[in-house]
């Protein structure tokens, strides 16, 4: 059933409005659509090595049941579902959910969007091969709790993706003066800088979840290029790291 | 929605086939859609029309599965003479020579005529899995939806593709139709283009004579003993000329030749093209690129039109594939501004740098000519500026897509 044949034609067209909005490279999300190329390179390449899948055959991902928290518009889930993945794609605010869904049909992409949280998932006992956790743990009022949630959503031999922020004085500068006074890419009170994390603390928490944390890298903003890019050495802003779950619980 | 192909390709040139190749051996479903009937170039005689190829562009042939079947017809071009004259009084004393032993590439290019060319792209278009040749056949609306490009083919078949790609050239439809403006001038010269027999060997150098009246361009054909001319005139006298009879023709082209590869006949069919530069205001619209001429047609000097084309074509490529490989919607504004970053800024300055070489030396000013004289003689006297020619003129030179690096997607 789809989203069309369910609800009234004017809210419809109002979540068509909403999902242009998310869509608009320029527009109000203008800094996750600059971020997604980076992200996604990082995150189609950890997928890839983990289950030894070839990225430039069709539908590499098939096979996968993999879940977007925090999925917003579905700007990390339809890239999922195109690769061949089957995606759930989990937002916290309801908004969002019947949005991603008109754009999903747009996109002619299946995916299964729901209004849930990472706990109540893993408590009605769903389990994926792959779970997406992008900058989500800085907004998280306790950590260890929401990435233990994560780890029991995680089929054994699965891989979590994690990103979030550094916190130091460059991070606080970039993030919060930078992005959100400055440039105003963000709203204004988006970040609380007290609530990022050093990649050690992330280490930490990760294996206290009860995963192995196996990658990390940062990802770097070259305003010459005006793009976004992986780096081995530079993880004092934006990181990303890549996680397993071994002989699991 | 399921779309009928992945991408569309507007034009049967060169261009659009290269950029169906890279695109279909990256794993996508591409169309094209060629005005002509199919074996309308596949078995053509000798008519003298050839492309100067640079480095750069072999790399990409070879990518693409075209270069092994027209290597043994190409001529390696190892040297370049370029040189102000003056009709009947021969060249000027400061030579400018760019010499392939310079750069480490070897050869600076290769002279591969058009028949081959094309023939090649033909049958490594039919032996492309995932690539389908729509022949005979024109586009004649196109409608942009939010997830995708609806197209309608002059018999009425309509096609639905998630990118559109006009190769179909400076009059392109495609850009038109997708309310893209051209700006643009004429230089009142035209280009008449023909094949020449000569008595000595050419031992592979071209030849560029900028004359008062526009360049002559002689360029070296498998064999030794034929060459391509690119021979500007005003667009009158061009007229006047393409109207003699042969043994005139050849009368008029003498002076302006010289003697230095003996004597001379006429080896190919004549043809003429008249010079202009026309630029696109934009190389994208939602869900459609341009491509070669179609964004930016360039005075055809050096024979850089090609050259410039199959860097969008290697550039493009690059973007949407690795854009695919991310499950990205490849013909996405994002995607599509990446291109245009890539390409606009090169495309544009290299078409108005050869507007301006050509302003310069289509002049009989005695000042400018005295000035230019000694301009290319300092070019001459300076090694790494000579470099830096070669380098360009090679191809070389700025942001390397791949697979004009030689290296897959």
């Amino acid at each position: 059933m789809t989203l069309t044949s369910t609800v009234d034609p004017a809210e419809v067209a109002k979540f068509e409005a909403m999902a242009a909005e998310w869509w608009d490279p320029n527009g109000k999300f203008k800094p996750l659509h600059m971020l997604n190329p980076c992200r996604l390179d990082y995150i189609t390449r950890q997928i890839a090595a983990e289950f030894d899948r070839d990225l430039t055959q069709p539908l590499p991902f098939k096979g996968l049941r993999l879940l977007d928290i925090g999925c917003g518009g579905g700007l990390l889930s339809e890239p999922m579902a195109r690769l061949g993945a089957d995606v759930v794609g989990a937002d916290a605010a309801a908004r969002n959910i019947p949005v991603a869904m008109v754009h999903a049909e747009q996109s002619g992409l299946r995916i299964d969007y729901r209004h849930t949280t990472a706990e109540d998932l893993a408590a009605a006992g769903e389990r994926f091969d792959v779970v997406l956790n992008m900058e989500v743990v800085e907004h998280v009022a306790d950590p260890l709790a929401y990435l233990t949630a994560c780890q029991n959503l995680l089929k054994n031999n699965g891989l979590m993706i994690c990103s979030t922020l550094n916190r130091n004085p460059k991070s606080f500068v970039m993030a919060i003066i930078g992005a959100e006074y400055v440039m105003r890419w963000l709203p204004k009170g988006t970040h609380e800088w007290q609530k990022f994390i050093t990649p050690d603390e992330l280490y930490d928490l990760i294996r206290r979840a009860g995963l192995e944390p196996v990658d990390k890298k940062g990802m770097v903003f070259n305003p010459v290029s005006w793009s976004w890019s992986l780096s081995a050495r530079d993880l004092s802003c934006n990181y990303v790291t890549a996680s397993v779950k071994r002989n699991g619980h | 929605m399921t779309h009928d192909t992945d991408i569309l390709i507007v034009g049967g040139g060169l261009n659009g086939p290269a950029l169906a190749l890279a695109l279909a051996q990256g794993g996508l479903r591409v169309t094209v859609v060629d005005a002509r009937p199919a074996p309308a170039r596949a078995d053509a005689g000798f008519d003298g029309r050839a492309y100067a190829l640079a480095i750069a562009s072999r790399r990409l042939l070879a990518m693409v599965g075209v270069w092994p079947l027209v290597a043994d017809q190409a001529e390696p071009i190892l040297q370049i003479k370029a040189s102000d004259g003056l009709a009947g009084q021969g060249p000027a004393p400061f030579f400018l020579t760019f010499d392939a032993a310079e750069i480490e590439e070897g050869p600076m290019g290769f002279l591969l005529e058009d028949r081959h060319l094309y023939s090649a792209f033909l049958q490594r278009m039919q032996q492309t899995p995932g690539l389908t040749l729509l022949s005979g056949e024109n586009v004649i609306a196109q409608d942009t939806d939010a997830g995708g490009i609806s197209v309608t083919l002059a018999s009425g078949r309509k096609l639905t593709c998630r990118l559109l790609v006009g190769c179909d050239g400076r009059g392109s439809g495609t850009a038109q139709r997708a309310g893209i403006r051209r700006v643009g001038w004429g230089y009142g010269q035209t280009a008449l283009v023909t094949a020449i027999r000569h008595e000595r060997d050419h031992a592979g150098v071209a030849h560029q004579f900028f004359m008062p009246e526009g360049p002559l361009a002689i360029l070296p054909l498998k064999g030794g003993h034929h060459s391509s001319i690119v021979w500007s005139e005003d667009s009158a006298s061009a007229e006047r000329i393409q109207n003699l009879p042969d043994d005139q023709y050849l009368a008029a082209l003498r002076p302006r030749f010289g003697d230095f590869l003996g004597e001379i006949s006429l080896a190919g069919d004549r043809f003429t093209y008249p010079l202009s530069l026309s630029l696109a205001e934009r190389f994208i619209a939602p869900r459609v690129a341009l491509v070669g001429d179609a964004a930016h047609g360039v005075h055809p000097i050096a024979g850089q039109g090609l050259n410039l084309g199959l860097r969008d074509v290697g550039a493009l490529a690059q973007v949407v594939i690795e854009a695919a490989r991310r499950g990205e919607d490849f013909g996405s504004q994002t995607t599509l501004e990446q291109y245009q970053r890539w390409r606009r800024f090169d495309a544009t300055t290299l078409a108005l740098g050869m507007d301006s070489v050509n302003r310069l030396f289509s002049n009989d000013n005695p000042l400018l000519r005295a000035g230019r004289d000694l301009g290319l003689g300092i070019v001459n006297a300076m090694p790494g500026l000579r470099r830096r020619f070669i380098r360009q003129a090679a191809g070389l030179q700025g942001d390397l897509p791949r697979l004009l690096a030689g290296k897959p997607i």
